[in-house]
């Protein structure tokens, strides 16, 4: 059917805001006596702390309270605490102060005398495997999602085992099959065995992770920046002690995410929790860059292994799997798990084992960041399809084409359990891209030199997940007639708060100029939505939408009904208005439907509310019941796949041998996220992520000095995300626009592939320009690129990972 | 060592409630500054955030700088978007905490905090400069103009903001008010930038969300109306 918003572009009604400079972030915000919050973090990667000596900081003029690891409470071994007085990173807050100024607040840090009891660290993950390493953690190496807390060393024999620049494979706590790899492998006419690692990289959100509280009233009042509204006030209360009740809650704004503020993390709670030992004065914690790097999480990084069989037309036969996973010091997030689902839909495979280790190390935290495991996988393994693409003589858009799932997902399955997915056109946005991209014509010049110049062409391909199921909707219509959608998701800059609210909107027939979009704290009373997060707002927020609009609809329609006789099913609504579906004569307005549904009370107007909903949707639904009608409901549309957000990239570029500088030329991602819902709004996500990736595959790592576990690329200049002069303009991107089935309005979200398939096609196109050579180490720096090109042997230790 | 005497940070704020019931009080014993070398000023600039990595720990990263203060005249006058106002400027101040601590102009972002980024972007004499690296003593007599003096008296927005909108180019925003006040200088001194020229002009301001050729079509594009 034809849709009068959903395709269609919209001015996002926050954008103004941030052009004008009156968005406020969480750092913007001023009270009167509010006081400035600093942390004294760690110098040492991994120490105990004997004694805190304040008597000298505690005279600095200014100084106001100090609080201190045994004031908060305390996660357990591989928790991420608030403040700590056994620090396992370099950074990490041990002691946070208190002081009338920021200036104080430094001085008072800067008198501080902690006393600290250094012990072991280490800072790669295949040294804490070796018999004798050391555990990151007193007491273990070994933890990670569904993974026991535990000490890992593989023997001297697993290590003699693997050749020099081969992963030695080890005892895995993470093993699953599917298939029969050695059948698949005897069948195959060629075998890729390769070795690889996967640098960690920073987020690099622009906006500092800085917060600010107070409490009034027994509530407790707090300005954070995260992804997701609704999703992270839960473990907000949590961390500062309160029911999710007396929390009051502002996030209008995230100057950046990128998964690093999926929700909330332990220094959002922190003025909280200073407020609360000041009698609720105001408490306002900036944030430094290092402070962001120290504490903002970071993507995990991979040492890896595998060996893939390809049958001869490129189909894959087999695929066997081997990573280790650097956790960083706590649970972390599991990239690893994703590496395994992310190949097994990609590529299909028959046959497939995976392994993994995540392994715990005294480096900054790892958390999600945009397709965490999933891109790391497209640039890890990507470039070795081009391997086997060449070995068979198979052209490189056909060998992903034969793999790829499509066909609207007939037959294509996800990981270990090989369930279905919702619906995929993978193989279709590789058929569209190339011949957009004209990569026929394009990628004869592969490898054509112009000087020192080489020309090189890439194409790749990724995944995420792209949606869940339920969560709940709200929406109300007062008596003037105005629609407003309560929605949850947050203002990471997707805009997708409000190319979903359009769903509401879309089901009720509304001109978007009669709807305002209620969001961005507590007091907009928001149902409980998932967070901002996994690409998967636009399929998880449409349905919840979705299914509030139709709840509101059904009311409408109910009280036209009961007011105009017969049965709800003898009306529709057409304009804003209730029609009789006979004679199309108009019953009634919206506007006077709402003042209806109050005057009716009851479930018309919020006062009685479905039984299934979430104890922050009640809570919200109470607060506006009584002042229109209002539609309220959880999202129990069927859901029986993995929705998937699928994409294919290609990339031309020049390389320069002389100097490893690479010019990306030209760029397209097309994308398979079901119906495109905000076209201006998939553009500028296509684009962006490409950006992300590209300085993904050139420039983005971390780097520590292995003898002190200090990090030495802390900061935008050392582990640098791409400028204006480092990318192509007037770039391209598609969509092949297919409906998911499971889905109302056939939508789907792709925010995490884009930068996945942009970043592998980007490492394929280097490869092709240097005929054919596999760095199999990611990012791929220039000084890579110098040696490659020259013959010379790289500088980098083999599979050695946090370091140059 | 300098011996000027100890830097009384409380005048850096207007005061608060008072905070002897809360601090417990006690006796006062002034510090001295540390030794004014380029390091320890660069560490002493208010809200530096700047890291001194290193092979020890003895310049931790984690451990702030203290403040180095000399007997320089704190009071001065300051023109911020076409306003001029008596300000109460610390002298290691820098002009973006100025703007956002003290004027309450919280449209000027401070990303970095150490002139990587750009988020901090102002105009001073209608050049761009890092307010973020820029002491505000150093700005006496200049012509300030912040994101939030961008837009026209009545509301209307500059060229650049609207193109902005229409291009859909901020994403999380948070860099939003550098790229504005970037994109609006660029016009000013030249009203008819090349692509290229216009890039090379915005490549001061990091944007993580990657949106770079969305902010460019926005700058060409209020090229062709201003």
């Amino acid at each position: 059917m034809a849709y009068r918003l959903i395709g269609n572009d919209f001015t996002p009604p926050d954008i103004e805001a941030k052009v004008t400079g009156s968005a406020k972030y969480a750092e913007d915000f001023r009270a009167d006596g509010m006081v400035h919050v600093k942390v004294f973090g760690s110098p040492m990667p991994h120490a105990k702390v004997k004694s805190i000596d304040a008597d000298e900081a505690m005279k600095i003029p200014g100084f106001v309270a100090l609080l201190l690891p045994d004031e908060v409470k305390q996660p357990d071994v591989t928790g991420f605490p608030i403040l700590t007085s056994e620090p396992k990173y370099h950074g990490q807050p041990i002691v946070a102060v208190a002081a009338e100024t920021e200036q104080a607040a430094a001085d008072t840090v800067a008198a501080l005398k902690v006393d600290l009891e250094m012990l072991p660290f280490v800072v790669d993950p295949l040294d804490s495997l070796r018999q004798g390493g050391a555990n990151a953690l007193e007491g273990g190496n070994v933890s990670g999602r569904g993974v026991d807390f535990q000490e890992l060393k593989w023997t001297g024999k697993d290590f003699a085992a693997a050749a020099e620049n081969e992963l030695p494979r080890g005892a895995a706590p993470i093993e699953w099959s599917f298939g029969d790899i050695d059948a698949g492998f005897a069948e195959a006419a060629v075998i890729v065995e390769d070795s690889f690692v996967h640098a960690t990289n920073s987020h690099h959100a622009m906006e500092p992770r800085s917060a600010a509280a107070f409490w009034e009233n027994g509530k407790c009042h707090v300005w954070g920046s995260t992804q997701s509204t609704s999703f992270a006030q839960p473990g907000l209360a949590r961390m500062i002690g309160i029911e999710l009740k007396d929390l009051v809650f502002v996030a209008e704004y995230c100057g950046g995410g990128f998964g690093g503020k999926a929700t909330s993390y332990p220094l959002m709670a922190l003025p909280a929790l200073m407020s609360k030992k000041l009698g609720g004065r105001p408490c306002h914690l900036r944030v430094s860059r290092f402070e962001e790097y120290a504490n903002g999480m970071a993507r995990s990084g991979f040492q890896g292994w595998t060996r893939l069989g390809f049958a001869s037309d490129g189909r894959i036969t087999a695929a066997d799997i081997f990573v280790v996973q650097d956790l960083g010091p706590t649970t972390g997030f599991p990239d690893f798990n994703n590496v395994g689902n992310a190949f097994s839909v990609v590529f299909q495979p028959p046959n497939m084992r995976f392994r993994a280790v995540p392994v715990l190390t005294n480096t900054v935290p790892k958390g999600p960041q945009r397709g965490p495991g999933e891109n790391q996988t497209a640039n890890m393994f990507e470039p070795l399809i081009d391997k086997a693409a060449r070995e068979l003589g198979i052209d490189r858009i056909a060998m992903r084409e034969v793999n790829a799932p499509g066909n609207g997902g007939v037959g294509a399955k996800i990981g270990a359990k090989q369930g279905p997915l919702t619906s995929a056109f993978l193989k279709e946005a590789l058929t569209q891209g190339a011949e957009t991209f004209g990569w026929a014509e394009r990628s004869a010049n592969s490898g054509m030199r112009k000087g020192p110049k080489a020309r090189g062409y890439g194409v790749a391909s990724a995944y995420h997940s792209a949606g869940s199921s339920g969560f709940d909707g709200l929406v109300r219509i007062t008596p003037d007639g105005t629609l407003h959608v309560h929605t949850g998701v947050g203002n990471l800059g997707t805009y997708s708060y409000g190319s979903t609210s359009r769903v509401a909107a879309e089901v009720l027939g509304y001109d978007w100029d009669h709807v305002v979009i209620e969001r961005g704290g507590t007091a907009r009373h928001i149902p409980f939505n998932l967070g901002q997060f996994g690409s998967n707002t636009s399929f998880t927020m449409a349905r919840t939408n979705y299914v509030a609009a139709m709840d509101a609809k059904a009311k409408l329609l109910e009280i036209a009904a009961s007011s105009h006789g017969g049965d709800p099913d003898d009306y529709d609504i057409s304009d804003e208005r209730i029609v009789r579906k006979s004679d199309m004569g108009v019953v009634m307005t919206f506007a006077e439907a709402a003042q209806m549904a109050v005057d009716m009370g009851d479930k018309y107007a919020g006062h009685v509310l479905p039984d299934d909903i979430h104890e922050m949707t009640r809570t919200s639904a109470m607060a506006i019941a009584g002042t229109g009608l209002v539609g309220v409901a959880k999202d129990t549309l069927p859901k029986d796949g993995t929705a998937p957000a699928l994409t294919a990239s290609f990339v031309e570029v020049d390389v320069d041998v002389e100097t490893g500088s690479v010019e990306i030329l030209d760029f397209l991602t097309v994308s398979d996220c079901g119906i495109v819902n905000h076209p201006t709004g998939l553009a500028a996500q296509s684009r962006g992520g490409a950006v992300m990736g590209f300085g993904l595959a050139l420039t983005e790592r971390h780097i520590y000095d292995p003898a002190y576990g200090i990090p030495n690329a802390a900061s935008f200049y050392h582990g640098k995300p791409l400028s204006y002069l480092d990318v192509p303009l007037n770039t391209q991107w598609g969509a092949v626009n297919q409906p998911d089935p499971q889905n109302p309005m056939g939508i789907r979200g792709v925010g995490e592939p884009l930068q996945g398939s942009a970043s592998a096609a980007l490492l394929c196109a280097i490869s092709d320009a240097l005929g054919g050579h596999l760095f199999n180490r990611i990012p791929v720096v220039t000084d890579m690129i110098v040696n490659a090109a020259a013959g010379q042997p790289q500088s980098h230790k083999p599979l050695a990972t946090n370091t140059v | 060592m300098d011996a000027s005497g100890p830097y009384d940070p409380t005048l850096d704020y207007p005061e608060g409630p008072a905070i002897a019931e809360i601090a417990g009080g006690g006796d006062i014993k002034p510090w001295r500054p540390l030794h004014v070398t380029r390091r320890n000023f660069l560490r002493g600039v208010v809200c530096s955030g700047i890291v001194i990595g290193g092979s020890s720990y003895l310049f931790s990263a984690a451990t702030p700088a203290r403040a180095d203060a000399r007997g320089v005249e704190r009071m001065m006058s300051l023109t911020v978007n076409g306003k001029t106002r008596h300000v109460d400027v610390a002298p290691n101040e820098t002009l973006g905490y100025t703007v956002r601590y003290r004027l309450g102009l919280t449209g000027t972002k401070i990303g970095c905090n150490q002139a990587e980024c750009g988020a901090c972007t102002v105009m001073a004499d209608g050049r761009t400069i890092y307010s973020c690296s820029t002491l505000t003593h150093r700005m006496r007599g200049k012509d300030i103009v912040t994101v939030e003096g961008i837009a026209a008296a009545d509301g209307t927005l500059h060229p650049v903001q609207q193109a902005f909108i229409d291009e859909l180019a901020p994403q999380c925003g948070f860099c939003t008010p550098g790229q504005v006040v970037a994109g609006v200088a660029l016009l000013n001194a030249n009203p008819n930038p090349t692509e290229e020229e216009a890039r090379v002009a915005m490549s001061g301001n990091l944007c993580r969300c990657g949106a770079y050729e969305h902010y460019l079509r926005g700058v060409m594009k209020a090229a062709r109306e201003v």
